[in-house]
């Protein structure tokens, strides 16, 4: 592969888009079905049957959904910006799929396998926030706008307890690059060392990803919906599909930074020959359960709460734990050297 | 040629909103090219091959400063009229004091003495086994320690100052306090009555702590 066409400027770019089309195809009829999964897991959890009626089992549901989206009227508010109106959903979609291109599903299988991966995702999912702000302002709604702050305020709280966590895994894989990340954890995964690192980074992905029982974006009961409520078709789906693009991001990340990413959890023979990218997926699939499971126990939090909670209890604890973790690695001599 | 199409559309781009910042009339649309110049930016700077600088830009200017900037933004109500207003009577003003910046910058900029050994420097080929993050890592707590810790120091001084200005300790709001909530005992909050058949409850008074006795203690 290294001669020939795709060495040329011109076949490296083709590459790249077939790679890309490897990749996002999957992540859709994921995303498509995690939005199937939910129902069906929320149905089992309140002693219901979810959707059964669209195909065997209700597996079409996904699609008839979809296509009702599109053939439906998107209808633009008076007053409103139209072009930013418009573009907020797109932000929100768009910045959930361009973050997969660093995160390896098997030993140097990502898009681009930059030095500063995590960084680039720590990044990509700070940028979030703007989709959900310019879609509360440009909605010109009273509403709307309430959402967008509640959820500007609660997406950089957490953010700063996110990046505590992913600095005190940094500091045990030695290196930014994702794949130097999970092959740091050969040995033993770094949900074992830093379990109250893995709780923390979850919840503040709960949070991230403004899912119950952080949903005080949406909050259907006190703001209709939130910065989404002016939405309709097409625009509508497209938040929607991000908030679960969003999710399965926040799972891949902590799949790949605690859980060992497509590394095979039993070192055995059998286990072993199983393909990386089954391992990965079931793992993300486990920490998708997790959200739903979450979103079917807990009721919301008030928004007081939220905030104490992200900057008096996970602030302070990132930092200690962080401190703590450098000063374990440097007393027992270690430090990975990259 | 694919990197020089890139350089170009992205430093375009970059410009292009630059000046969209200072002449939308919208103030949220300025924040809004401005976050499109950061991110240009970003992009100059890894086709530069510094892509941690890239993240980091990303990371503090979009992802926190110009987050909170457009937050003020959207959240003041701008009146145009009023911004306006008085453009002529102070546009020599202002002339003559962009006039004095530049002319200042100027005579700086004439005086500008490039440091002996950074020509060479520059020369010097890159260590091809360190990733620029190592290295910028390795001069910021060696070389460059006392510096940026004392930035560090200057940042916090910063914030305390601005808390301290802002900061008023209302007691109007009554804030949730989860510790007084746990402490609380059964028999402060709770009577047990037998009621007797036919009289009402209004005979009753719990004595139980009112809530705000809780709270002072």
């Amino acid at each position: 592969m290294d001669t020939g066409f795709f060495a040329t400027d011109f076949g490296i770019l083709i590459l790249t888009l077939l790679k890309s089309l490897a990749l996002i195809v999957p992540l859709l009829i994921g995303v498509a079905y995690l939005t199937y999964a939910e129902r069906k897991v929320l149905a089992a959890m309140q002693l219901r049957r979810g959707p059964n009626v669209i195909g065997p089992f209700g597996l079409w549901q996904p699609f008839a959904d979809a296509i009702k989206m599109l053939f439906k009227e998107t209808i633009i508010p008076d007053g409103s910006n139209r072009l930013l109106f418009l573009f907020a959903p797109i932000i929100t979609f768009g910045l959930a799929i361009i973050a997969w291109a660093v995160i390896p599903v098997n030993d140097h299988w990502a898009i681009a396998n930059i030095n500063v991966g995590m960084l680039y995702l720590f990044a990509i999912s700070s940028l979030g926030v703007y989709g959900v702000i310019i879609a509360g302002w440009a909605s010109n709604s009273k509403f709307a706008f309430l959402g967008a702050m509640r959820s500007a305020a609660q997406m950089v709280s957490y953010e700063v307890s996110i990046g505590l966590v992913i600095l005190s895994v940094l500091v045990c894989a030695g290196s930014l690059n994702l794949n130097t990340i999970v092959l740091a954890q050969r040995h033993i995964w770094f949900a074992i060392p830093l379990l109250p690192m893995l709780v923390v980074f979850f919840i503040s992905g709960l949070a991230e990803t403004n899912r119950a029982p952080f949903d005080l974006p949406e909050g259907e009961s006190e703001i209709v919906a939130g910065f989404m409520v002016e939405y309709s078709a097409m625009s509508f789906a497209l938040f929607f599909l991000g908030e679960y693009a969003n999710m399965i991001l926040m799972s891949g990340m902590t799949t790949i930074l605690f859980l060992g990413g497509w590394l095979s959890p039993i070192p055995f023979i059998p286990f072993t020959w199983v393909p990386g990218p089954i391992w990965f997926i079931l793992k993300v699939a486990a920490c998708l359960f997790v959200f739903l499971w979450v979103r079917a126990t807990l009721p919301r939090f008030r928004y007081d709460q939220l905030m104490q909670l992200g900057w008096k209890v996970f602030l302070p604890f990132s930092l200690a734990w962080l401190v703590l973790t450098a000063s374990v690695l440097e007393i027992f001599g270690w430090l990975p050297h990259a | 040629m694919i990197p020089d199409i890139a350089f170009y559309v992205f430093a375009g781009i970059l410009l292009a909103s630059a000046c969209m910042v200072i002449t939308a009339r919208n103030p949220v649309h300025s924040v809004l090219f401005l976050i499109l110049a950061f991110i240009n930016a970003a992009a100059l700077f890894v086709l530069a091959g510094a892509e941690f600088l890239a993240m980091v830009l990303v990371v503090v200017y979009v992802g926190a400063v110009a987050v909170l900037f457009l937050f003020v933004v959207m959240m003041l109500d701008v009146d145009f009229a009023a911004l306006r207003e008085g453009f002529q009577r102070y546009a020599p003003l202002g002339l003559t004091i962009g006039f004095i910046l530049m002319v200042e910058i100027g005579l700086t900029a004439i005086d500008w003495k490039i440091a002996p050994g950074a020509r060479l420097a520059g020369l010097a080929p890159m260590p091809a086994d360190i990733s620029n993050t190592t290295a910028l890592g390795d001069l910021i707590y060696t070389s460059y320690m006392f510096v940026f810790e004392l930035t560090a120091l200057l940042l916090l001084v910063a914030m305390v100052g601005a808390i301290v200005l802002t900061h008023n300790d209302r007691h109007g709001p009554r804030r949730q306090n989860i510790h007084i909530q746990h402490d609380r005992r059964i028999d402060e909050t709770l009577t047990m009555v037998t009621m007797k058949l036919g009289e009402g409850s209004h005979q009753i008074t719990p004595h139980a702590v009112p809530d705000r006795e809780i709270a002072q203690r």
